[in-house]
């Protein structure tokens, strides 16, 4: 039998059958929904007369236009609001699972899912947002969608998709104190760029990549989209099953023990093929800072700021001059030396209780400088807030001047009312440093949630490995 | 779907890599339940010097005079040029909405993001990957004539400039053929529902956690 990749392995057990020219019909085993990319995929279905195939997979939560501060239920913008409500009305109508507004089990889709064991390995999962990535770290084959597949898996509980090249990046040694899931995957970036996983499913492995937790594991996979991936993937071990034993819709009693059966096969063969294959030590990351409007921007903390000329190709010259224009910085700065307005706690990529408490450490015993003018913390979910709260984790950030705030997507892409003004500098544990990305005019710099928290106590980009 | 069969127009040159997802459509319209009336919001950081927000009367809003789709010279351009990893970041499929309604009908570049890609099929919105060189010489073209034409076959995969040189693209079969006939992939699968479901009772047998249903 040939030696199988991981994702060959995920890929071949969900074919249904194959087009002449090798375009398969794909089996979805779960399908997450939120509320922006959802609407005109049930207004598709319904105008067609058509029925969800298997609505069983489906689970449904609205996050990305939910207030963060208290009461959530009242969503000012009536655009908004509209679009929070007809998710509502969808999933009433259609019988899908929901978690709304004031459950417990509300939040950030990518975060929800884990979290409920809806997200688990060998399944293929999507959801129409490319951050679906991030449930590749239990071994899942997950992959963000657009809207038009949205309704095609609704309503055959399949999607028509190519298959992807494999990718291998592998990670070893130990990452320093003070390094964390998220400098790993911003180096991975820097190194091949945004668009140096397009076409491929990145497979992570490696000592390092092993040594991470599920919350760790799910940063790193989160952002593989960032690498130009649709899908990243951590064969799932030991740490996966521990997670997600006793998870609500995990399996149980003698279905769990014959699913973790299966789960221990999920993993490369020793000769498999992969495309391309990178090598990192993990030793050799710092704590990273992007400095420009592509997450491929990204720089150790004690480096100083490109001069696009020496950029060498003139397309990322240009792409370099234009950053630093709209980020308002010069060739030659120490990142050190660069002062931030706000500081963003959150996202699907770093807003679980590792996050929190990584976060909570460094800011314990210091204040929020005087010239930031806000800190906020936003939990992944209603869950995870509790649990912070319960570890003190609140009073540690309200203590120290930064905002405690209610689950959701919030200033990651500023959908809701929590958004940079013109200008304003912003140091964010979240995945894109787009222009406009968290307000229009606004700056994102792209770092861990220890490093956002060192940034807010300092005033300016600092090196956490200094303070802990 | 809307038949895609030959295509002579104008292009717009965007000369930028990277045009990410919030850049062509900005997250404050992704509020809208409707897939149509984003055209006026395409580029909108971009192509306004004020801010946006749904609702508002666009026609009032201040141009930016530097941005190429305010440039007169390109009105009517059917075809976008750009540079490489066109449509990365977001799974909006709001961004090919909003190209789409705007009037696009073609993006050319040497590189796009996957699933950038994969939406605009699903909406008649031909993405073509072209090398480096074809795409030079279609910036050269366009800058030196604004009112050049450019030719699409999607029969014959060709891109032709107005110079007649002629650049070949790659397509897979299947959306070749669903572009060229209008077909919605939804009742294409739909016909193969016997094959999904001997499908699910296989997998029902092998992985049986996965039919528990969800409460």
């Amino acid at each position: 039998m040939t030696a199988k990749t991981l994702y060959d392995k995920l890929w071949d057990a969900h074919v249904v059958r194959y087009e002449d020219d090798g375009t398969a019909l794909l089996y979805i085993d779960r399908h997450l929904l939120h509320e922006v990319t959802s609407p005109q995929a049930f207004e598709g279905l319904r105008l067609a007369g058509r029925s969800p195939w298997r609505v069983d997979t489906a689970v449904a939560v609205p996050d990305h236009n939910v207030p963060t501060l208290a009461p959530q239920h009242e969503i000012a913008d009536p655009v908004a609001r509209l679009q929070v409500e007809t998710l509502a009305r969808n999933v009433s109508e259609f019988g899908i699972t929901f978690f709304p507004i004031g459950d417990a089990r509300q939040g950030i889709v990518h975060v929800m899912g884990p979290e409920q064991g809806a997200t688990l390995p060998g399944m293929t999962l999507v959801c129409g947002d490319s951050h679906t990535s991030t449930h590749g770290a239990f071994g899942a084959l997950a992959f963000g969608i657009g809207t038009s597949e949205v309704e095609h898996v609704l309503a055959t509980q399949c999607l028509l998709q190519r298959k992807m090249k494999n990718m291998l990046i592998n990670v070893d040694g130990v990452l320093g104190t003070g390094v964390s899931a998220k400098d790993m995957v911003l180096a991975i970036i820097g190194q091949i760029g945004t668009a140096g996983g397009t076409g491929h499913a990145i497979e992570f492995a490696g000592e390092a990549v092993r040594a991470l937790s599920m919350e760790g594991r799910m940063t790193v996979c989160n952002m593989a989209i960032e690498a130009g991936a649709r899908a990243g993937i951590i064969a799932p071990d030991q740490t996966t099953f521990d997670y997600l034993k006793g998870r609500p819709l995990a399996p149980q009693g003698a279905l769990w023990e014959q699913a973790v059966k299966a789960w221990q096969a999920l993993y490369s063969d020793a000769d498999a093929h992969f495309d391309r294959e990178l090598f990192i030590d993990a030793a050799s990351i710092a704590p990273q800072v992007t400095w420009g409007t592509s997450p491929e921007m990204v720089l150790p903390v004690d480096a100083r700021i490109p001069d696009p000329a020496d950029l060498g190709d003139k397309v990322k010259a240009d792409a370099a001059r234009r950053a630093l224009e709209y980020m308002g910085l010069r060739a030659g700065m120490a990142i050190h030396e660069i002062p931030i307005d706000k500081a963003f706690i959150g996202s699907c990529t770093n807003s679980r209780i590792e996050d929190l408490r990584a976060a909570a450490a460094v800011v314990k015993g210091r204040q929020r400088a005087a010239q930031v003018k806000l800190a906020m913390v936003v939990p992944g979910s209603g869950l995870i807030k509790q649990q912070a709260e319960a570890e003190g984790l609140d009073r540690i950030f309200r203590e120290a001047g930064f905002e405690w705030r209610e689950p959701g997507c919030s200033m990651c892409l500023a959908m809701n009312a929590d958004r940079l003004e013109p200008g304003e500098r912003c140091a964010a544990t979240s995945n894109r440093n787009f222009e406009g990305r968290q307000g229009q005019g606004g700056r994102t710099h792209l770092v861990s949630p220890a490093m956002a928290a060192a940034a807010a106590c300092a005033g300016h980009f600092v090196d956490v490995r200094d303070l802990i | 779907m809307e038949k895609f069969i030959t295509l002579t127009a104008k292009v717009m040159p965007l000369a930028r890599s990277n045009v990410d997802t919030d850049a062509i459509i900005p997250k404050q319209y992704l509020k809208s339940v409707q897939r149509a009336g984003f055209g006026p919001n395409l580029f909108d950081d971009w192509r306004y010097l004020d801010p946006g927000e749904p609702g508002d009367d666009h026609s009032q809003r201040r141009l930016n005079p530097d941005f190429v789709l305010n440039d007169a010279r390109f009105a009517g351009a059917k075809i976008l040029l750009a540079q490489e990893n066109f449509g990365c970041g977001s799974s909006r499929e709001h961004a090919v909405w909003a190209l789409t309604d705007y009037g696009f009908r073609v993006v050319i570049a040497p590189s796009f993001a996957d699933i950038f890609f994969s939406n605009s099929f699903k909406n008649g919105l031909l993405p073509i990957v072209l090398g480096h060189e074809a795409v030079d010489h279609v910036f050269a073209q366009t800058q030196a004539d604004p009112q050049a034409l450019v030719k699409i076959d999607l029969e014959e995969q060709t891109v032709t400039s107005q110079a007649g040189e002629v650049f070949f693209f790659e397509i897979n079969p299947f959306r070749k053929y669903c572009l060229l006939n209008g077909l919605d992939d939804i009742g294409l699968t739909l016909r193969h529902a016997d094959d999904i479901r001997a499908y699910e009772a296989k997998r029902r047998q092998q992985a049986p956690w996965l039919f528990a249903n969800v409460q």
